[in-house]
């Protein structure tokens, strides 16, 4: 399978690549790690006029702390959020996402911040990063604007993301002591997950979805649940409540809203095993 | 400074320590320019859907599908085929590891198993069957298990860091 013709942008900066967004318009398209968009655009599912290959910008990959965030450049690939002692360290619910996805030669070229433009609600990365209350930072002709992760989902492979705006940085909070869990259900070592969950503990406990809608989604009823002291087991069983999963080949809707309620109660064990709880109370750092 | 959107490029690619510069037109996948450009034929076509390995060749020395991704993208890299790990008549380590302990049956996913093995071997030090199976997750084999494909691995591994390519890589780390 061959992509249609297209033509090709080399972009040796972010400011290219947005000369050549707006110069070529809606038709055009932002190519980095490319395992989303050229799949689609071999099936023809996708046909772009002209390519921005960003993979050339330097220094758009770097993993930082700063303050109570970790900063993570657009090119960031999985592998090197894998890879990372920052996020091992300061945010490992993100690591422990990155290294679920696909298979080491997809994680060698995909990257976090493609993996959130493309809004897959299957992909493993956009929940997580939901989890974490991360911001997306985005560039465009007006500059730079900051988009939270709860306002950056809006449909089907829909985002906030504007067509001539390239996301340049993403930032979340760090997340150890909160305590933090990943859980994915697939039935093949490198396949989407049919349902997964990403969730943090503390003060103000999130927990996202993997492919229980049509876009990566929280489960609000069994955070509102978890504050309210309600155990965690029975907010699990609350984990559905938001959701309208599909019916596929993989698994049944009611099948998916099982194993949802399922894996938010392991997921949460997890938390809680990994909470660090302060004299005080609760988790120090969130 | 303007940039100039082209259905067909220039390419420059490093393959197998050789510059190459070819002409291609943008949507040719790396898979095609190498074994319809080239005519290296070593590395094959499975899936065609980045599922199966097949296609895995080493992109600056990390393994990747070439069948997602474009020649293009190629451009200033280098890029090593199952070709490009023979030495002159001696198969790289992996490679004899491979043939030692019958790691395949018709051989189909065999390049793209040897690449990828070759890159897990150089990301992680000491390799063992447990990283091996779940670092291979990526290369399928439809002939037959993979309990002979994981003891290549484990052996072609230990042999890569006998021999020269540890030194090197941590002379170069």
């Amino acid at each position: 399978m061959i992509p249609a013709p297209f033509s090709f942008v080399r972009a040796r900066s972010v400011d290219e690549a947005l000369d050549a967004l707006r110069e070529h318009g809606d038709d055009a398209k932002l190519l980095a790690g490319g395992h989303s968009l050229l799949p689609l655009m071999k099936l023809r599912l996708a046909t772009p006029s002209v390519l921005v290959d960003v993979n050339d910008v330097p220094d758009q990959s770097a993993i930082r702390l700063e303050g109570d965030e970790v900063v993570l450049g657009g090119l960031a690939r999985h592998c090197e959020l894998v890879s990372s002692d920052v996020l091992r360290e300061h945010v490992p619910l993100l690591r422990a996402a990155a290294e679920s996805v696909g298979d080491p030669q997809v994680r060698h070229r995909g990257t976090l911040a493609g993996s959130l433009a493309h809004g897959d609600p299957a992909s493993d990365l956009p929940a997580a990063v939901l989890a974490l209350g991360g911001t997306i930072m985005v560039r465009g002709a007006d500059g730079v604007r900051a988009i939270p992760s709860d306002d950056f989902f809006l449909g089907f492979l829909e985002t906030a993301l504007a067509a001539d705006e390239m996301i340049t940085e993403v930032r979340v909070p760090t997340c150890t002591d909160a305590g933090w869990g990943f859980a994915k259900f697939n039935r093949r070592a490198q396949d989407w997950a049919i349902v997964g969950v990403a969730a943090v503990g503390g003060a103000r406990p999130r927990v996202a979805l993997v492919n229980m809608a049509s876009t990566p989604v929280r489960a609000v009823s069994v955070e509102d649940a978890l504050r309210s002291g309600v155990s965690p087991a029975d907010a699990a069983d609350l984990a559905d409540a938001e959701t309208e999963p599909s019916s596929d080949r993989n698994a049944s809707a009611d099948f998916r809203r099982h194993l949802a309620r399922v894996l938010v109660r392991r997921t949460l064990d997890h938390v809680a095993a990994r909470e660090r709880v302060s004299p005080n109370g609760r988790a120090s750092d969130r | 400074m303007t940039t100039e959107a082209a259905a067909e490029l220039v390419v420059r690619i490093t393959v197998n320590g050789s510059a190459t510069e070819q002409v291609v037109a943008a949507r040719t996948l790396l898979v095609h320019f190498v074994r319809d450009t080239l005519g290296l034929t070593g590395t094959n076509v499975g899936c065609d859907t980045s599922s199966c390995g097949a296609c895995t060749v080493l992109l600056d020395g990390r393994s990747v599908k070439s069948c997602t991704v474009l020649a293009a993208q190629a451009h200033d890299h280098a890029v090593t085929t199952i070709e490009g790990l023979t030495d002159g008549g001696t198969l790289h380590p992996m490679q004899q590891a491979f043939q030692t302990h019958h790691g395949l049956q018709c051989g189909y996913c065999t390049p793209g198993m040897v690449m990828a093995a070759v890159s897990l071997a150089t990301e992680h030090a000491d390799l063992v069957a447990d990283d091996v199976r779940v670092g291979l997750e990526g290369n399928l084999c439809r002939c037959t298990g993979y309990q002979n494909i994981v003891a290549a691995v484990v052996a072609g591994a230990r042999e890569m860091r006998r021999t020269s390519g540890t030194a090197d890589r941590e002379a170069s780390a």
